[in-house]
């Protein structure tokens, strides 16, 4: 019994893995010389900047109401933290949020 | 004290930070309090408790590749005296829920050393903030990969392994020492974290491993799903979770009302949630937080999104159970709040 708990939780994080791999390696096949322009067209009246802020911190929370220019580079570092933000992520939300 | 201690030490890096930042001209890097306020009531099977909440955040930028971050939670806890009859008493907790330091690295690496929550599955990292979690309540679940406290003291390296547009492959990796200090209590614990993000979909698979080094030891896994179509407002979040003595899982749906009139509408502001959650117990595991039987439990919530900042939560919940039913009712109100420490350079 024990090792049939102790396999099992072996198993799902490399199940996981191998599936999460798989979808990664297809997408980005897939979608290479497209998928910009496929995201491009359904999006395109918000800015990259907004885009890249539902993507990633919009994911758990909604845009503050109002924000002071002064911390939108402390708020964005916060993110990169929390949020793993790419750092093109990094500077479309920075544009968005500090136009 | 300790809370005192730690809220001192969070003074003294602000007070770093202004002089990091009178070195530069860094305009938007002024440190910030963040957080909300709160007042949530609770009523468990016909005992009404309810709890005024400050949850502070201090975010402290120092030099170019540092940042000091950390969340405290105070909160007082009231309840009738004779359990469902009597006059209400109370008591007041605090907790430093993260107070740590990291050190961007690169691009693709960032460590940090400190208190902080620990990264298994989403929910503890992401959800647990009062001005974000949908639900008052923390899945049944929670207690799997996050013991003792949901906090670990100790190092972690995250990052993103892969950024491209069409998928990000996130990792993180922990350690944690044991500690019994007051507002610092962790377990000795390691584990990790990969997330495969695509965000065209707006799509998240993702594991997580712990394994609990202390006492017995023993393994945790788990796996999460999360997807907001960016078509329409829905959100689906799902966590799966494997511990030593219980296994179960929460699926959780909320959709905002924003494409009546927009997300400012009366309607527009409305957000109904729905959360399944079932935990299975294979073996006792006295103190290990879960039900002590199989439970199912539903959860029916409204959130109202009222100006600025201030959100309205309401919910009743099912749980159903071979150890006896029960209905929850919930109510919240929280303020979310975000300023800088001060002025700064324009």
């Amino acid at each position: 019994m024990k090792n049939r708990r102790c396999s099992w939780n072996y198993f799902v994080p490399l199940l996981v893995l191998s599936l999460g791999s798989w979808l990664a390696w297809a997408q980005a096949a897939s979608s290479a010389p497209q998928g910009g322009a496929k995201a491009a067209a359904s999006n395109s009246t918000t800015s990259p900047g907004e885009r890249a802020f539902q993507a990633n911190c919009g994911r758990c929370h909604n845009p503050p109401e109002q924000l002071s220019p002064r911390i939108t580079g402390t708020i964005l570092r916060h993110m990169r933290v929390r949020a793993l933000l790419s750092p093109q992520d990094e500077r479309d939300i920075l544009k968005f949020l500090a136009p | 004290m300790q809370l005192i201690r730690s809220a001192k030490i969070m003074l003294v890096i602000g007070a770093c930070s202004m002089l990091f930042s009178g070195q530069g001209s860094w305009a938007q890097n002024v440190p910030i309090i963040s957080g909300a306020l709160g007042f949530l009531d609770s009523t468990n099977t016909g005992v009404n408790f309810f709890q005024p909440v400050a949850a502070p955040v201090v975010v402290a930028p120092l030099g170019k590749h540092f940042l000091a971050e950390s969340r405290f939670d105070l909160r007082g806890f009231y309840s009738p005296k004779n359990g469902t009859s009597g006059p209400y008493q109370g008591t007041f907790v605090g907790s430093t829920q993260y107070l740590q330091l990291d050190y961007l690295a690169s691009r693709r690496a960032t460590f940090t050393v400190g208190r902080f929550l620990t990264p298994f599955g989403t929910y503890n990292e992401r959800l647990t903030a009062i001005w974000i979690q949908k639900f008052q309540d923390a899945p049944l679940i929670f207690p799997i990969g996050t013991r003792t406290t949901g906090s670990s003291d100790g190092v972690m390296a995250r990052g993103a392994l892969l950024a491209k547009p069409a998928v990000h492959i996130n990792y993180i990796g922990y350690f944690s020492a044991s500690s019994s200090a007051a507002q610092f209590q962790a377990g000795r614990a390691a584990g990790y974290r990969f997330d495969f993000y695509f965000p065209s979909k707006r799509l998240e698979i993702g594991t997580s491993y712990g394994r609990f080094l202390q006492g017995t030891h023993n393994n945790s896994s788990g796996l999460h799903v999360w997807w907001q179509p960016s078509r329409f407002p829905l959100e689906v979040r799902s966590e799966y979770a494997h511990g030593p003595h219980a296994q179960g899982y929460w699926i959780e749906n909320a959709y905002r009302l924003s494409q009546w009139r927009g997300p400012d509408s009366i309607i527009g502001r409305l957000e109904p949630v729905f959360r399944l959650q079932q935990t299975f117990r294979n073996t006792p595991g006295p103190g290990d937080g879960l039900p002590p039987a199989n439970t199912t439990q539903l959860d029916f919530g409204l959130d109202y999104h009222l100006p600025h900042e201030v959100r309205l939560n309401g919910s009743y919940s099912r749980k159903l159970s071979s150890v006896g039913n029960a209905n929850i009712w919930d109510v919240s109100l929280t303020y979310r709040f975000l300023f800088p420490m001060w002025r700064g350079h324009q």
